[in-house]
């Protein structure tokens, strides 16, 4: 495990941070299957083009976007601050509070909160945060069962496969594909299920109905945490969530410590930023804000965890602790060319696409992610769709650095990037020595096909593994200028 | 409860990482967020009434716009084309004069089991957002706890026209953050098969609105003047 100033990030063999391959490696198998290359693409399409819709209809987005940004750099600079209030508005309001400085540690945290309820079953909602730690795997581990109660959590769950983005989990299977899994799995569904997406609903309803009605226990994420008032914020769309909010006697959220907001009224930014950006629609159909414990409604004992596990060493980076705004809408990965192509599992961690390539190497240190920062074409695309305007290519481009940093000091040698950069630097220096680079680049031309260069030889194959090179051209600008003007430029 | 070491390091990693000693982190700045996005909608009292109408049908909700006098013939309907015998009514909405035939049922500590036994709950609203054809829901006693308009399948919305709002920054200044809030937004979907959407998974697969207009607006779903 490394260290960011002294700052511990999160501990390996536990959770869902870290991939068993590098990005290229993954992102190759990926590529290779046609349908989800087909399910991908139709549903990113579908989602850019509802979100945009929705967002041409505000004539304030862009200083909603402003004022996203700016109370969330603000929250950061002050985030001590604001998790000790927020602990004691819900601790006022009849809530616990546990902090947890890791995956490890939040996972006994809510096993033992369960155990200590008798329960061994527990419904939840769809949760990013307890996918990262691997809450159900630690459930699992203490004889309690974990049921996944969104559509895409269920589907994933039964197919004992990984989500593949952050709003649509599923994303990455088709109707007959989610049939076949439901007549396997699911126990007493009707044989002559059919296929389309409304009577599959109808079986996950009925399947998850008994669940909901019988639940002692549920556990949820969050979306927001309002320091001020203590109130606890989660939007969905499928009503599970308040089913799992509400119905249960005890209920345990477990929230990054990020997702706190200093103000009641902050929520005028972020309860039109996140559903727009998120599923595209001016409103989610049903958003649960509650505070501590309310006599007579809902769950009467309520347990908030609040988890470090790698964002206070994200928090040290001045430039990186942006990841840090995110409120995982997912919108920069609808836009993003490469999620596109290779869908969210290539990228290995919970958090996939444009954020998940700059946040997860943070939380885990980069030399644990080292691929992810370059899994990406900086086209910017990102940038622009973030509601709360994270630099997402600067934040790739810092982490890079930071990577070829951070290698060449744990190696003490000169890494391949700086090897190249000293030898470009030397090239460049002198007038003589950039035009017989340029001349020798020619050579470069046998190797082309159609203005292409598919492979270059070792050491250079690295750069054309996922790339091709364009074919240098016959002749260089400076030799042109000789030929045209006569004289040196 | 975890022990005060994880608290104290975690805040102490916080410390380290921002570069600053103070305990809990310095104390903020005056609030330094540009707040220059709409914080008040321009349209007038009818042109509120008819956007929200709108965005709820847009979400698939029936809405019936009527007059107060008219109320108890609206629910009548409404019930009826439900086919709606057994309702939960919270005891705080105080309707008098059901139609014949149904049965109200009172919430005395009902189990979600019967919850999910009745044909449909009838509630009033706390909130309603035109631009974004939101509901809120704060627990009030004409409402209720918040299972009851979660578990049957039918939910009957009642909103005054004096409490909608156009905005989302309208709507929060009005909420009471220490009541247990629920935004509505449509009946429950789900769009997590291909992307395609499917109304009505767990919570209430139809959603009726009857927006109650005052009288001298003139006659119900004519336009009322701005006010």
């Amino acid at each position: 495990m490394s260290t960011f100033l002294g700052i511990p990030t999160a501990p390996r063999g536990v959770g869902h941070l870290r991939g068993d391959e590098p990005f290229p490696v993954a992102a190759r198998k990926a590529l290779a299957n046609t349908q989800l290359r087909r399910n991908l693409g139709k549903a990113t399409s579908t989602i850019r083009a509802k979100r945009a819709a929705v967002v041409a209809e505000l004539p304030d987005w862009e200083e909603l976007r402003e004022a996203g940004r700016a109370i969330k750099a603000h929250t950061m600079r002050h985030l001590g601050h604001y998790l000790t209030e927020l602990e004691s508005q819900v601790t006022a309001r009849g809530g616990t509070v546990h902090w947890a400085r890791d995956a490890i540690e939040a996972n006994r945290i809510v096993t033992d909160l369960v155990k200590a309820t008798g329960a061994d079953e527990v419904v939840k909602v769809k949760s990013i945060v307890t996918d990262e730690i691997g809450l159900n795997d630690a459930l699992a581990g203490a004889g309690i069962r974990a049921c996944e109660t969104d559509l895409a959590e269920l589907i994933v769950q039964l197919g004992r496969d990984r989500p593949s983005h952050i709003l649509v989990p599923a994303i990455h299977r088709n109707r007959a594909e989610i049939r076949d899994i439901f007549l396997r799995e699911m126990g007493g569904v009707d044989p002559e299920l059919t296929d389309t997406p409304a009577a599959l609903t109808e079986a996950a309803r009925l399947h998850l109905r008994r669940a909901f009605l019988s639940a002692r226990v549920g556990i949820s994420g969050a979306n927001f945490a309002v320091a001020e008032t203590g109130t606890l914020v989660v939007l969905e769309s499928e009503g599970n969530g308040r089913m799992c909010l509400t119905l249960p006697e005890t209920l345990i959220t477990v929230m990054g410590i990020e997702k706190v907001v200093p103000a009641w009224r902050d929520l005028d930014v972020f309860m039109q930023l996140l559903p727009r950006s998120s599923t595209g629609e001016r409103m989610n159909p049903y958003t649960s804000m509650w505070t501590g414990v309310t006599p007579g409604d809902g769950p009467q004992s309520f347990h908030l965890v609040l988890l470090d596990n790698g964002r206070t060493a994200a928090l040290a980076d001045e430039t990186g602790r942006q990841a840090l705004h995110c409120i995982r809408c997912s919108a920069c990965l609808n836009v993003c060319p490469v999620y596109e192509r290779t869908g969210g599992h290539a990228y290995g961690s919970v958090y996939p696409g444009p954020i998940g390539a700059v946040l997860s190497p943070q939380l885990t240190g980069v030399e644990d992610n080292a691929s992810l920062p370059y899994a990406s074409s900086l086209c910017g695309a990102c940038y622009d769709a973030c509601p709360v305007k994270i630099d997402i290519p600067s934040l790739l481009v810092h982490l890079r650095a930071r990577h070829v940093e951070e290698t060449a000091r744990a190696h003490r040698v000169a890494s391949p990037e700086a090897v190249t950069m000293a030898a470009a630097s030397w090239v460049m220096a002198s007038p003589a020595r950039w035009a017989a680079a340029q001349s020798a680049s020619r050579l470069g031309r046998a190797l082309g096909r159609g203005g292409r260069i598919r492979r270059l030889p070792p050491p250079l194959s690295a750069w054309t593994a996922a790339r091709d090179a364009p074919e240098p051209p016959r002749q260089t600008f400076r030799e042109w200028w000789r030929k045209e003007r006569g004289s040196r430029p | 409860m975890t022990g005060p070491a994880a608290r104290d390091e975690v805040l102490a990693r916080i410390r380290t990482a921002l570069g600053n000693s103070a305990p809990g982190g310095r104390a903020p700045d005056a609030d330094p967020v540009p707040r220059t996005y709409r914080t008040s909608g321009e349209l007038g009292a009818a042109e509120l009434l008819e956007l929200l109408a709108e965005r709820l049908r847009d979400y698939g909700c029936t809405v019936r716009r009527t007059a107060p006098g008219q109320l108890m013939t609206a629910i009548g309907e409404a019930l009826d084309r439900r086919a709606a015998r057994r309702v939960v009514v919270p005891p705080g909405l105080g309707l008098t004069g059901l139609p014949a035939g149904t049965e109200i049922v009172a919430d005395e500590g009902l189990s979600p089991a019967a919850l999910d036994a009745v044909d449909g709950i009838i509630t009033s609203a706390a909130v309603a957002i035109a631009e974004t054809g939101t509901i809120v829901l704060d627990g009030s006693p004409g409402q209720g706890r918040r299972a009851l308009s979660l578990v049957p399948d039918y939910h009957l919305c009642l909103v005054q026209a004096s409490q909608v709002v156009a905005l989302v920054p309208e709507a929060l200044a009005r909420l009471d953050p220490g009541r247990p809030l629920t935004w509505i937004s449509g009946p429950s979907a789900t769009s997590d098969i291909e992307l395609d959407r499917v109304q009505g998974v767990h919570g209430p697969r139809t959603l009726e609105v009857i927006l109650v207009e005052p009288e001298q607006a003139g006659q119900p779903g004519t336009p009322a003047p701005a006010s």
